[in-house]
């Protein structure tokens, strides 16, 4: 798949857009000037160190963390305090987590309908009908009626996946989706992200699977002690890294 | 030993097999659960024998060697227990000084609890859903049909006693401190410092103070405090206290259970974009309250025990009624066969609860197939 048909004007709205974002935990600063812009369709891998603050990144995103000096602007509302903000960009963007987050006591049809009926005030019929579209995109649908307990890892987080695009996003934010998974479920998750991408979904995705990374990105970002310190494309990055930081850190997980 | 290589092909792989029946029958459940092992078969000797003396003498002492007619404890010539009084005072320990030809207000509002309850304690129920809104009009009608008005003729308070007043506080008290509970919980976790302040205290002084303090205070200092032409009844007033002391309990509780819940829930129902209230009603108290089932119905069961305690203020609860009786000169002494009587009451009320819990979190866990 080539990256180009992805491109768009330069002119165009990104649809993130942070400039200036600083946040610190107590006194410890743990994102540094961080400037990130994405264009609709964009898809970023960010990779990195553990404790570089790629969680915190992407957590400010949809303002699961406040940051404190710069701005985030998604799809063109800004991140403030007010409540309408901060509620408008949550129902656009999605999210998945590393330890999948389903809801125990809810079966998997109603944790994936329940954003849609209570948010976005979908009638539950037409909620049920979507969730089980989606559903069977991250093929899974003979799993609606069980508890989240009764499935594997793999299986979670692909109704993780689904919950969230039941809401119908604009953006995807993955945070680790694999990292606690066994390397066969992991391939099943990658799918359904690959297949994700295809479809022209603008997706941020925290992780160590570079496979992932080479085949879907469209630029890899690379942070260290809280700042981004090289981003290119998958194959600039993987091939001639610039930075001495990123040369090491390649040859440790490669 | 050596080990040899070993492969299988896809098309040798073992096929799925039934399992294997247990152990099965009466003879397979006594071997493997009383009689495995010497310490085990020696413990069920050892508890029969101690049935083996108890049960006789108390069935003998309770209904063989026991006298049931009479007008008064001479009347009971017997060596077991004399229940000759339950005739004359059945209707005093249930209904205390409540008017005998109104009694069926009382039995009607008892009866009426169960389709009130139905719809709560079994949601699967057919016709579940509307029913809830009796239940939620129940405690209304019950307290038109308890005090009457509006055309039924008008029952003091005072006239209230025996079991009926143990339920009418003890319900009272367990429908109301639940939600109560669950809002202090919530206020004594929130960020705003007033509501978690107010929380607290709340908590820290009803807990923190007998119950029968807070009875007297109900009974005697509040009418003081309260200006005269507001007066509040004496049992809701005792209501009130026995609320706020169930609910201080019930909030520490409930707060247990929302500690349990993991970051991770909070964090995914945000991100969703649920608000504060959906959140915690559709994804946070669902499973705090479920973890909190045990704390929740111990709370449950102690309030209703505690509901005896009103006899301090010299409310005619049931126990009250049997203290009553046995000071009188035709039942003197008989404190075995009342303190009997009510025990099993409480005993059957309380065990209720306890194994309805059971079977809640049985129907509540998701993690079984
Ligand atoms: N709530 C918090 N309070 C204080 N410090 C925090 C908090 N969350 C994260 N940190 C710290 O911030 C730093 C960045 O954390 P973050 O989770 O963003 O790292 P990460 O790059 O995602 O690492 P990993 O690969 O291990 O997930 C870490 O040093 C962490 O200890
Ligand atoms: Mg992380």
């Amino acid at each position: 798949m080539s990256t180009d048909q992805n491109q768009t004007a330069p002119n165009a709205q990104p649809m993130i857009d942070i400039v200036g974002l600083n946040k610190w935990f107590g006194p410890f600063h743990v994102l540094r000037d961080i400037n990130l812009s994405v264009a609709p369709r964009e898809r970023i891998v960010i990779c990195g160190p553990s404790g570089s603050g790629k969680s915190t990144l992407i957590r400010c995103i949809n303002r699961l963390e406040e940051h404190q000096q710069g701005s985030i602007v998604v799809d063109g509302t800004e991140l403030t305090h007010d409540l309408k903000n901060i509620d408008a960009i949550r129902r656009e963007v999605g999210m998945v987590f590393q330890q999948f987050n389903l809801f125990p006591h809810l079966s998997v049809l109603e944790n994936c309908t329940l954003g849609p009926i209570w948010v976005r005030k979908t009638p539950k019929r037409d909620a049920e009908k979507l969730a089980m579209e989606l559903l069977e995109r991250v093929k899974i649908p003979e799993q609606a009626d069980k508890y989240p307990g009764q499935l594997s890892g793999g299986q979670q987080q692909r109704v993780a996946i689904a919950r969230s695009l039941c809401m119908q996003p604009n953006i995807m934010l993955f945070d680790e989706p694999t990292s606690a998974l066994d390397p066969e479920m992991i391939k099943e998750v990658l799918d359904v992200m690959v297949d994700l991408a295809e479809t022209g979904m603008t997706m941020i995705v925290v992780t160590h699977e570079m496979g992932f990374a080479a085949q879907v990105a469209d630029r890899v970002i690379f942070m260290d002690a809280g700042q981004i310190v090289e981003q290119n494309t998958p194959d600039e990055f993987f091939n001639n890294p610039q930075s001495d930081r990123t040369k090491l850190f390649l040859s440790q997980i490669l | 030993m050596t080990t040899s290589p070993f492969f299988r092909q896809p098309n040798d792989m073992l096929p799925e097999r039934a399992p294997p029946v247990a152990m099965s029958g009466i003879i397979g459940w006594l071997r493997a659960n009383l009689f495995s092992g010497w310490l085990n078969t020696g413990l069920t000797l050892l508890a029969l024998y101690a049935l083996w003396l108890i049960i006789p003498g108390l069935l003998n002492w309770a209904f063989f060697d026991a006298d049931f007619a009479g007008t008064d404890r001479f009347a009971c010539t017997g060596t077991g227990a004399c229940w000759a009084w339950f005739d004359q005072r059945i209707d005093q320990f249930l209904y205390g000084f409540y008017p005998d030809e109104q009694t069926w207000r009382v039995n009607l509002a008892l009866f009426l609890i169960l389709p009130a309850l139905a719809p709560i304690l079994f949601d699967k129920m057919p016709g579940a859903k509307q029913l809830r809104w009796f239940s939620l009009a129940f405690p209304f009608v019950a307290t038109f049909l308890l005090i009457g008005g509006f055309g039924l003729e008008e029952v003091p308070t005072n006239k209230f006693g025996g079991f009926m007043l143990n339920v009418t506080v003890g319900l009272a008290g367990i429908v109301l401190s639940l939600p109560i509970g669950i809002v202090l919980a919530l206020g004594r976790r929130s960020k705003m410092p007033i509501v978690r302040t107010l929380s607290v205290a709340f908590i820290e002084v009803f807990r923190g103070v007998p119950l029968i303090t807070l009875l007297f205070v109900a009974a005697i200092l509040l009418p003081i405090f309260l200006p005269s032409s507001f007066s509040l009844d004496l049992v809701v007033r005792v209501i009130v206290v026995v609320t706020a002391f169930a609910s201080a309990y019930m909030a520490e509780v409930i707060r247990g259970g929302l500690q349990a819940i993991p970051r991770g829930q909070y964090e995914a129902a945000q991100a969703l974009g649920l608000g504060y209230w959906r959140m915690m009603g559709l994804i946070i108290l669902p499973q705090a309250l479920k973890i909190s089932i045990p704390g929740i119905v111990n709370t449950f069961i102690g309030l209703f025990k505690d509901t005896t305690l009103v006899i301090v203020i010299g409310l005619f609860d049931v126990l009250n009624i049997g203290r009553t009786m046995i000071s009188n000169p035709d039942w003197l002494g008989l404190a075995v066969e009342t303190q009997v009587f009510i025990s099993l009451f409480f005993f059957v009320v309380c065990f209720s609860m306890s194994r309805y819990s059971v079977y809640l979190e049985q129907r509540l866990d998701t993690s079984k197939h």
